[in-house]
């Protein structure tokens, strides 16, 4: 199922990891995030512990170290943030290389740091090896409201669409010459922008149409019933749980 | 209720009388119009552009009403109030729609397919069933996991007349079959529409294939029936084609090509 869901973060291989189901490993990162965020700043090991944890899952997954960091690039802008936080911080200061920091904007950046990252790892481990039609399934699994699992459904069908329709739209206008250099030549970008909306919209009520005459009455029907075996939420499991284990160590060590 | 039966006692598949339909801006698009058709038979709706015939499809499940008149599929009166009636005239009448991106919404096509008799209640076994059923009646069993965007525009076309079948109807409408097809594609799907055992009523401005798969034929003009009358001598009339904006292709002559068909 979902076969050809790929998205950008998706890697397809066969791991054991990836043969989990859906809503055991949403909640496993949910929960190691959870508690990843809720430990104090100042608990260094901890993230470092951690970090291990992720080692392990991202081996079993058969995802590459150097894939992993690439896309967590897409966390920079929040770290360059973080780099400012000292410079800009109040309270006591220390001097470092003739700079002038901020202790406080350290611990700050610190924290978006290094909560930021194992977020993301863990985040991208996930997507690595869930397909999107499985990521939905598995909310629409965790009794997310179905009209969320609906957006994200159709989102997921007609994206390729949209991306399509605005690639013919995009094709047409550089035929006919257009090749805008300044700001005041967006107009036709921004009309073409409007016209697909306006033909989505369009797009929606010949969708509608179309469910309604198969019998659609506001609900998608569940497919593929069944729950994921306890012994999946057992091995997904101890993410969590080791994580909370090093949460508890690092709160009666210190 | 006047209760039309051919000499077999059957009701006809289709029985519209006197249907007529305005738009909220005041466009008369329907203006009385009378259709009916017996079970197992094979009508173009012939027209120009903006003749009302996607206005008279939308008639024939229930999702445009109020504008007077009645419908029938098999002798059930299509009552949009009635939910439990219309579920099952949704049930009847399967409507493929013109553009495939539009009737093809679930993210893999089996699921798409299953869509429409899940809302029938199936499940399960008897679920997976029907679609298997559905996807190999169009000869696209071996892509049911697949992604329909990556499907070619004939494929997903297929798909779309599966999605339909899934559910069983009796009567099929299909909205433009072959626009858009390449003509290896176009001939698969006659081939298939030829071979499946229900009603089918065939809206196009393609003419030859209305020849070639419809026996009888109907010219919706104006928001009325124009002519109804076997597709031959339908589209050998120049004078009445001419009449409705009808053009057969350069150089076809429907006469000739009937007869060629049966060697």
């Amino acid at each position: 199922m979902g076969a050809g869901h790929a998205h950008p973060l998706h890697l397809d291989r066969l791991s054991p990891v990836h043969r989990l189901a859906a809503e055991v490993k949403i909640v496993a990162v949910l929960l190691f995030t959870i508690v990843v965020v809720l430990t104090p700043p100042t608990e260094f090991a901890a993230f470092g512990g951690y970090a291990l944890l992720l080692v392990p899952v991202g081996i079993a997954a058969r995802v590459p170290l150097l894939w992993l960091l690439k896309r967590a690039t897409i966390e920079l802008p929040f770290v360059l943030l973080a780099v400012a936080l000292p410079f800009l911080g109040h309270g006591t200061r220390i001097e470092w290389l003739g700079l002038s920091l901020s202790v406080d904007g350290l611990h700050g950046a610190w924290n978006i740091f290094a909560k930021g990252t194992l977020g993301v790892l863990a985040s991208l481990l996930l997507a690595a090896t869930t397909t999107m039609r499985d990521l939905i399934l598995g909310l629409d699994r965790l009794r997310v409201p179905t009209v969320f699992t609906q957006i994200a459904t159709f989102m997921l069908r007609y994206i390729d669409v949209l991306a399509g329709d605005a690639r013919r739209m995009r094709i047409a206008r550089l035929s006919r010459g257009y090749d805008p250099r300044f700001l005041w030549q967006v107009k036709a970008f921004a009309v073409g922008v409007g016209s697909l909306f306006l033909r989505s919209y369009e797009r929606g009520e010949r969708v509608y149409l179309a469910m309604v005459s198969r019998g659609y009455t506001g609900r998608l029907p569940r497919s593929a019933e069944g729950r994921a075996p306890a012994r999946q939420w057992a091995v997904s499991a101890m993410l969590p749980v080791a994580s909370a284990g090093i949460a508890v160590a690092a709160a009666v060590l210190a | 209720m006047i209760n039309v039966t051919d000499s077999a006692g059957q009701p006809p598949a289709l029985h519209v009388a006197g249907l007529r339909f305005a738009y909220p801006d005041g466009r008369e698009a329907l203006r009385g119009v009378d259709l009916t058709l017996a079970p197992g038979e094979r009508v173009a709706l012939l027209g120009p552009n903006g003749a009302g015939k996607t206005t008279l499809v939308l008639h024939l499940n229930g999702i445009l009403h109020g504008g007077g008149g009645r419908v029938e599929i098999s002798g059930l009166p299509v009552i949009p109030r009635d939910r439990a009636a219309i579920a099952e005239i949704r049930r009847r009448v399967g409507i493929v729609f013109q553009d495939p991106d539009d009737q093809l919404f679930m993210p893999t096509v089996a699921e798409d397919v299953a869509f429409g008799p899940a809302n029938l209640g199936l499940r399960g076994a008897e679920l997976d069933a029907r679609v298997d059923e559905a996807l190999a009646a169009v000869g696209m069993s071996e892509h049911r996991d697949q992604v329909p965007h990556h499907l070619s525009f004939g494929q997903r076309r297929r798909v779309a007349v599966a999605t339909v079948l899934a559910m069983r109807p009796e009567i099929l409408v299909l909205d433009e079959p072959s626009s858009n097809l390449d003509p290896a594609s176009r001939r698969e799907l006659a081939e298939i529409l030829e071979t499946l055992p229900v009603t089918l009523l065939m809206v196009t401005h393609d003419l030859p294939y209305a020849l070639e798969l419809c026996p009888r034929s109907v010219i919706l003009d104006a928001g009325r029936i124009a002519a109804d009358g076997e597709t031959t001598s339908l589209l050998a009339d120049r004078d009445l084609m001419r009449g409705h904006r009808l053009e057969l292709p350069f150089g076809f002559d429907p006469i000739a090509a009937a007869a060629s068909r049966h060697p």
